[in-house]
Order: structure tokens, then C-alpha cells, then sequence
């Protein structure tokens, strides 16, 4: 995985998944090691966001290695108007890896491509964000002992998430059965389906968050916004359909982990937090070890 | 009476791009800048046609395409065939053929997508033929042929 970009989950192989998850266990044992002494990686936040910036920059920290970066464009050139080309050109010259989260999709892509070091995607736009996807992955191992043959119920707004969508293709890999369950506005789009059809994988969809949760291995829950919405009154009809209560877990197996790839506002009540089931904090923790064993392995330290 | 029909001619040297639908006929002229040949060009369109109802045709002297330009019309007229003449006869048919990847020619539908942000030359993967999708290859999302907007 030396030097290799990693901009979209689908630029990883099963092998590498694998590889990662495994190496993230082992930081997980012991996490203060000095292997990235002497390297310079840069975090270019050209929008907001607390938890993957910092997440990254603990990760980077505890292993020894130096963070230079903004975490908001409004200080830097490309308030000038300079173009993401250029400022890539010039950080690819100080730093041995970037880190970068923007808001226009695809700025990940032709950011590698510009780039003579290399280049992890921390979300661009809608599009990908490939580092929370191996966290939740390596979160579903943890929690499950394995990834293959799960039953994964996808929660919420299926059409707009990202995280759905790589978790989706990520774990297609695996032989997971997926339930699918949104509101009608909100359905997982064909294209993935479509994805899974071709896998020959079975998926169910549904609107009802209270069918057949005892079957499940995973519930992941996503925020169904208002903004999302073309009919503000079909959002109040909805708006309360797909937040989960902890009296609705009752008969789920002991080991289903609820997660979310947060910040959650209110579709997972705060009576979930509690449950044996909650997992969605374990998985924010998770992530610096999963960035650690992307780092090191990108820059050929593991 | 006298016959008034005005015949177009066959062309000595030269293309026939036939088939094309009649709906997209001015685009095909458009994607090949043809209005800025000098060439003779002859343009008929909403001609009877058994299998596309209406079509579109063009003759055009001494003029013969290069792929990535007959690439181009495969966008828009995934059907259209070309004759390649020499002295009044036709030597080769040629179908046009969607390439598995499309470069610069096509705009990608998202308006959050860098390639409509920045100057970025736009690339797609071809992941369907029949009802053409392309994939672009940076925001990841899918054109299809109804959005297909050229360049």
C-alpha cells in the first residue's frame, strides 16, 4: 500500500481492507509508537469538522509524526481565489502525505492526481470518505468477530449518505445482507442496488424501522434532514419514523451494535446511550486507530 | 410538367454520416464544428427512415474523421453509420462506437463536481452502452443520456 492514494473506498482491494483492519487492532494494543518521527503530513481542511480532523491529527501525533495544515480555508490563498490545483502543487512540496476534506466532489481524485505524495480523502462533499468507512468496518469486526455473512440494516437517509453508500460497497465484499430502511423520499439509489444485483447479493427494502430488528447483526443509523426534502409536510409525516428508541431493541441479538457515524441529533434517543447496544462512541475512538494503520501503511512505516 | 426535384448529389470523395436521429441531427453538426468548414456539406433532415422514424444525414466532401471525433458523435447518435467514399463508391461503413472512456468531451451533471468548479479536462468511465451512463471519474456520479451535455 506504499504511497498508494486513497480517495474511494473501491481504491482499496479486500486484501488491503483486511490489511488495514488487522494493522488498526495492533495500534489499538499499543498506541504510542514513534514510527512516523521525522515526517511532515498536512491536514487541509477547507471545511469545517471536529471529529475526522482531529481523529487524524491525534492519529499523526501519537506515532510521532508533525501536522502543518488550516482547518478552514477563509485563512488561507484559496480565499484569494487560488485554485485547489495550485494549492496542492505547493503543499505536495512541504509534506510527505495530505490529508484533505473539501467541499466539491471528485477534489479528492484531481488532487491525487496533481500531487507528487499522497493523497487521503477525509470527505469531499457527498462523495467519499473512505476513512470512516474502514472505521466502521473495523468497528463491525471488533463488535462481530467477523465481517462475513452479516445481516447490516441501513437506517435513514439512504439516498444522500456517503457513508452508506462506501459502507455499502465496502462490505459487499463479505456476503452481508442488507436491509434497507428510509423513507420513500429517501431509498437507497438503483445505482447501488444495482451494485449488489450484479454481486448477486440479496437486500431487502422497507419503510418501517421496526420490522425484522431481531435479525440484525448491525443497525447503522443516519439522520434523516429536513433540508432533504422537496415537501416540507411529507418531512413532518416522516420526521419521527426512523428514530430509534432502546424499548425498540428489545429481542435484538445480545451482540447487534448500534452505530452512527455522528454527530447524531436526535435519531438515536439519548435512552439508547445506555444499552449494551450502543456502540456509536467506541466507533468514533476507533477511527484514530484505523487512521494510524492508513498512515503508516501509505507512507511504508507498517 | 418539368420534374423540379432537386436532386442532392452523391459525393465523390468523401463522408456520409447516415442515421443520425433526426432530434439530434444539430447537435451532431454542432460536436463536429462543422460550420466551420469550408468543405461542400450537404445537411438533410426529418427524412423517412424505416428504423429510426425520422432521420438525419449528412454528406460531407473530402472530409474524413478522425476516432476521437466520430467518438464525439457516438454521444449523441450511438446509431449513426458512416460511409467512407472514394470516386462515387462506398469503401468502408463504419458504426460508431462508444469508447469505454470518455475525455473532454461530455460535462459532468453535478454542479458540485470539480470539473464545474475548476478548469479540469472531464473524463468518464462508460458504464453502460445501450442507454449510455457515464460515470465521472472524479465526483463518481452518474450522467445519463437525457443530461449529456457537450462541450
Amino acid at each position: 500500500m506504499k504511497n498508494k492514494n486513497l480517495v474511494s473506498i473501491t481504491d482499496f482491494s479486500k486484501k488491503e481492507y483486511l490489511r488495514i483492519l488487522e494493522l488498526a487492532a495492533e495500534f489499538e494494543a499499543h498506541p504510542r509508537q514513534d514510527i512516523l518521527k521525522g515526517f511532515v503530513i498536512s491536514t487541509l481542511f477547507f471545511e469545517p469538522s471536529t471529529r475526522t480532523r482531529l481523529s487524524f491529527e491525534t492519529a499523526i501525533n501519537a506515532l510521532g509524526g508533525r501536522v502543518i495544515g488550516f482547518s478552514d480555508s477563509g485563512a488561507t490563498s484559496a480565499s484569494k481565489g487560488e485554485t485547489l490545483h495550485d494549492t496542492i502543487k505547493m503543499v505536495s512540496n512541504y509534506a510527505d502525505l495530505i490529508v484533505m476534506r473539501h467541499p466539491l466532489e471528485g477534489s479528492a481524485r484531481l488532487a491525487s492526481e496533481v500531487s507528487s505524495v499522497p493523497i487521503v480523502n477525509a470527505g469531499d462533499g457527498a462523495n467519499q470518505h473512505p476513512t470512516q468507512t474502514l472505521l466502521d468496518m473495523y468497528s463491525i469486526l471488533k463488535t462481530q468477530g467477523t465481517l462475513e455473512n452479516l445481516k447490516i440494516f441501513m437506517v435513514g437517509d439512504l439516498k444522500y449518505g456517503r457513508t452508506v453508500h462506501s459502507l455499502l460497497q465496502a462490505m459487499s465484499e463479505f456476503n452481508t445482507t442488507f436491509h434497507f430502511i428510509s423513507p420513500d423520499e429517501l431509498k437507497m439509489p438503483s445505482s447501488y442496488k444495482l451494485y449488489l444485483d450484479k454481486k448477486g447479493l440479496t437486500y431487502h427494502e422497507s419503510s418501517d424501522l421496526t420490522e425484522f430488528l431481531n435479525e440484525a447483526d448491525i443497525i447503522y443509523m443516519t439522520r434523516v434532514q429536513q433540508e432533504r426534502f422537496t415537501d416540507p409536510i411529507e418531512y413532518e409525516r416522516v420526521k419521527n419514523a426512523y428514530i430509534l428508541h432502546n424499548n425498540m431493541l428489545e429481542g435484538c441479538k445480545e451482540t447487534m451494535k448500534v452505530l452512527h457515524p455522528l454527530p447524531r441529533v436526535n435519531e438515536i434517543h439519548t435512552d439508547v446511550d445506555g444499552s449494551p447496544h450502543a456502540y456509536y462512541f467506541d466507533q468514533a475512538r476507533n477511527g484514530v486507530f484505523v487512521r494510524m494503520a492508513i498512515i503508516s501503511s501509505i507512507l511504508g512505516k507498517r | 410538367m418539368k420534374d423540379k426535384q432537386l436532386s442532392v448529389s452523391a459525393i465523390k470523395e468523401g463522408t456520409v454520416i447516415d442515421h443520425v436521429p433526426a432530434s439530434v441531427l444539430f447537435k451532431v453538426v454542432s460536436i463536429l464544428n462543422l460550420a466551420h468548414l469550408d468543405n461542400m456539406i450537404t445537411i438533410g433532415n426529418s427524412l423517412e427512415s424505416k428504423k429510426l422514424g425520422k432521420k438525419g444525414i449528412i454528406k460531407l466532401s473530402n472530409v474524413f474523421f478522425e476516432d476521437k471525433d466520430i467518438n464525439k458523435i457516438a454521444l449523441v447518435a450511438p446509431c449513426a453509420k458512416l460511409n467512407i467514399i472514394r470516386e462515387y463508391e462506398v469503401v468502408e461503413k463504419r458504426v460508431v462506437e462508444i469508447p469505454d472512456e470518455i475525455v473532454g468531451i461530455a460535462k459532468c451533471v453535478n454542479p458540485k463536481c470539480i470539473t464545474n468548479n475548476e478548469v479540469v479536462t472531464t473524463r468518464f468511465d462508460v458504464v453502460s452502452k445501450s442507454e449510455v451512463k457515464l460515470k465521472c471519474h472524479y465526483c463518481e456520479k452518474i450522467t445519463d443520456q437525457d443530461n449529456i451535455e457537450i462541450i
